[in-house]
């Protein structure tokens, strides 16, 4: 395994690193790269039109960073392409793209088409409920794909603590990835575990990646492509960017449970064609993260399941009982 | 000025090309909280994005404006542009903006982010549209303008700044038609009534700051308002007591006197002084006035050719001019004898509620006569 605090060290930004856009975009332009922005949505009028706004103002008007703003959609009901379309997004319909193609739902559906559709060298992915939306959610993602070639996959996480006292603090992701995700990764992928929110939706990612790996159509897709990219490419290929504070409209434990068991089905089939299932009782830390100052580190807890057998197959207490 | 007016539905109809641009500093603007003493991290983002158009005259002022200066081809002449930065809603309130097809909704969007993004915007739009004015035009966002900040941030920039302004036009968000060339006598103040500590508790539920307030009020309804010169009071805001059950200990009114005549504010404001005193006598409660801010009417006549040429201007974008006094801005401006205006960019409803709300569609008239009358002024035509 490759020494994760050092990957860290060398793989983790902070969006403020890149502000400097005007450089970003003659870097760009001087590579000949072309960025698309996708924005899956599935009944989101009431924040599509900031994002498009935002995202066209900034990083195609004034900077032009993105070649092109796409929504795909999975078939609102509400007005969410009206007014995406209005503010100069691309609109499609998930199931207009390839239609030969049986239309299944999902978020994972309307990333996956998007390859076919869109037109970039990289591919930026943007969740279209955040209502605090910044230009830095795609900077900050594109950034180190512009300025580091080797790097293919970059990954968001959310990092700003409200209130903090005391010079080491928990850092990581959400309930779903702190609670399911990284035990996984700590058990059967520890080198995984060094992304510390793999479950975040936003991501910008290289071409020639997306058009190799698979896609599950619901949850489990961020996962999946967390172990199918470490799979072929290694952890080499990514970076993560720390885009501060994300607001959105918090999700109840329910909605989680179908969430969790959906990215469990994703792990489970990928596990198994891998084989590494049987390796589950070699790995017996988990690998959570903390902040020291300004530095990611991650805490290594052993935590060891040892077990006592049933009672019953104990001499003294069959003696005791009579057994 | 027949020439202009022909362009003015040219520059209307580019200005479109450029919606996003300004709607997106609009959703950036209105999401930085800046209640009046707190507006440094908006004048923050106006000064980044003056640096940003290339403005390199730009700063920040010992009481915290931000100013930034575009400098015209011959600077011979001095236009002031100001926006209030300042809104009335708390730090703590949800400040998310939210975009619809035809109108943006959120705390302080009209009054007034919608300003002072057009303040932030204009330096690109002049560029973009090819506009090159002769005149060095100033961009003040200005701090403290509302309730207690009482126009300080203009005030002090008034004071101390070394240009010769010629012209002064302040953007509102709200209302378009909006022009105000004057400015009416206003006093602005608080009454608080308490319940003494000492008193004496036995005398059961016959006590209340709420009841010594309402005498108050009753009092200052029964002041006689002459019908000319034209006078009212406003009592705008009333806040009080704690629960349902429990005495109210302090009640607060705030009010405003408005007057076309300073005698007769300064009338109306000593009656309310002896109402004070007088109720503070027969209740035993204290009741403390709280006077603030007062303004002097004043301002430019009907005919004064600013005026006149910028209802023309209205005139051709179909805007009906609707004529105010005013107490904001540009009762400074008034004060320092420089001929001024307010203008209103595009129409609101629900102001200064949480879901305040502007339409998009009219923004673009709003500019059109805005950077109408920034050239009529910059081409000597309202000399």
């Amino acid at each position: 395994m490759i020494d994760l605090q050092k990957w860290i060290d060398e793989n983790t930004y902070h969006h403020s690193q890149f502000w400097d856009l005007k450089k970003l975009v003659d870097k760009k332009e001087k590579l000949g790269l072309t960025i698309s922005l996708c924005l899956p949505t599935l009944n989101e009028e009431k924040t599509i039109g900031k994002e498009v706004i935002i995202f066209k103002s900034e990083l195609m008007n004034r900077y032009p960073l993105i070649d092109e703003i796409a929504v795909i959609d999975s078939g609102s009901d509400d007005n969410t392409l009206e007014v995406a379309k209005n503010y100069g997004a691309d609109t499609y319909l998930a199931e207009d793209i390839l239609p030969h193609l049986e239309p299944k739902q999902g978020k994972g559906e309307n990333l996956w088409k998007a390859i076919h559709q869109l037109k970039g060298d990289i591919i930026v992915y943007v969740d279209a409920d955040i209502s605090n939306i910044h230009p830095r959610f795609v900077y900050g993602l594109v950034a180190p794909l512009i300025h580091r070639e080797e790097v293919k996959y970059v990954k968001a996480f959310y990092d700003r603590p409200l209130a903090f006292s005391g010079s080491v603090r928990a850092s990581g992701g959400g309930r779903v990835t702190e609670i399911l995700v990284r035990p996984l990764f700590s058990l059967f992928f520890p080198e995984l575990t060094a992304i510390i929110q793999p479950l975040s939706g936003e991501y910008a990612v290289r071409r020639e990646v997306l058009e190799q790996i698979a896609f599950p159509i619901g949850y489990g897709v961020e996962t999946s492509h967390l172990i199918d990219v470490h799979n072929k490419f290694g952890l080499e290929a990514f970076a993560q960017t720390d885009l501060d504070k994300r607001v959105h409209e918090n999700k109840p434990t329910q909605a989680l449970g179908k969430m969790s068991f959906g990215i469990l089905q994703t792990f489970i089939k990928r596990a198994k064609a891998l084989g590494i299932l049987e390796k589950a009782d070699h790995e017996t830390i988990l690998r959570q993260f903390q902040v020291a100052k300004d530095q990611y580190q991650q805490n290594k807890i052993s935590i060891v399941e040892e077990e006592r057998p049933p009672i019953i197959e104990i001499e003294e207490y069959r003696k005791k009982f009579g057994k | 000025m027949n020439s202009l007016t022909n362009k003015l539905s040219d520059i209307q109809e580019q200005l479109k090309e450029y919606r996003e641009i300004l709607l997106a500093n609009l959703v950036m603007i209105g999401e930085i909280p800046a209640p009046s003493f707190k507006e440094e991290d908006k004048i923050e983002f106006l000064l980044n994005r003056f640096k940003e158009a290339g403005i390199s005259e730009n700063s920040i002022d010992d009481c915290g404006n931000g100013i930034g200066v575009l400098s015209g081809s011959d600077g011979e002449r001095s236009i002031l542009i100001n926006a209030h930065a300042d809104t009335v809603f708390s730090s703590k309130v949800d400040h998310t903006m939210q975009v619809s097809a035809d109108s943006i909704t959120g705390p302080g969007v009209a009054d007034n982010s919608l300003g002072l993004a057009v303040l932030a915007t204009l330096p690109y739009l002049l560029k973009e549209l090819d506009i090159e004015l002769k005149s060095d035009l100033i961009l003040l966002g200005g701090v403290r303008s509302l309730g207690r900040g009482d126009l300080e941030g203009i005030r002090f920039f008034l004071d101390n700044n070394e240009f010769d302004i010629s012209e002064a036009i302040c953007i509102e968000g709200v209302e378009l038609g909006r022009l105000s060339y004057t400015s009416i006598g206003m006093l602005r103040g608080e009454i608080t009534c308490r319940v003494p500590e000492t008193y004496d508790w036995s005398r059961f539920g016959d006590a209340s700051a709420i009841l010594t307030l309402n005498e108050v009020i009753n009092k200052i309804n029964d002041i006689r308002l002459p019908k000319r010169p034209r006078t009212s009071v406003v009592m705008g805001s009333i806040s009080g007591g704690s629960s349902f059950n429990t005495i109210a200990k302090e009640a607060t009114l705030g009010f405003e006197v408005r007057s076309e005549s300073e005698e007769v504010v300064d009338e109306v404001g000593r009656t309310i002084e002896d109402i004070a005193k007088e109720v503070s006598s027969k209740t035993g409660d204290d009741v403390e006035l709280d006077i603030f801010a007062r303004r002097k009417p004043g301002g430019i006549p009907y005919a004064h050719p600013l005026n006149r040429c910028c209802r023309e201007i209205m005139g051709s974008l179909d805007i009906e001019p609707r004529l105010a006094p005013s107490t904001s801005e540009l009762a400074a401006l008034i004060d320092k004898n420089i001929p001024a205006l307010t203008l209103g960019i595009t129409k609101g409803s629900h102001i200064h509620k949480m879901n305040e709300s502007i339409s998009i569609d009219p923004i673009y008239k709003g500019l059109t006569q805005l950077i109408g009358t920034l050239i009529a002024i910059d081409g000597g035509q309202c000399d």
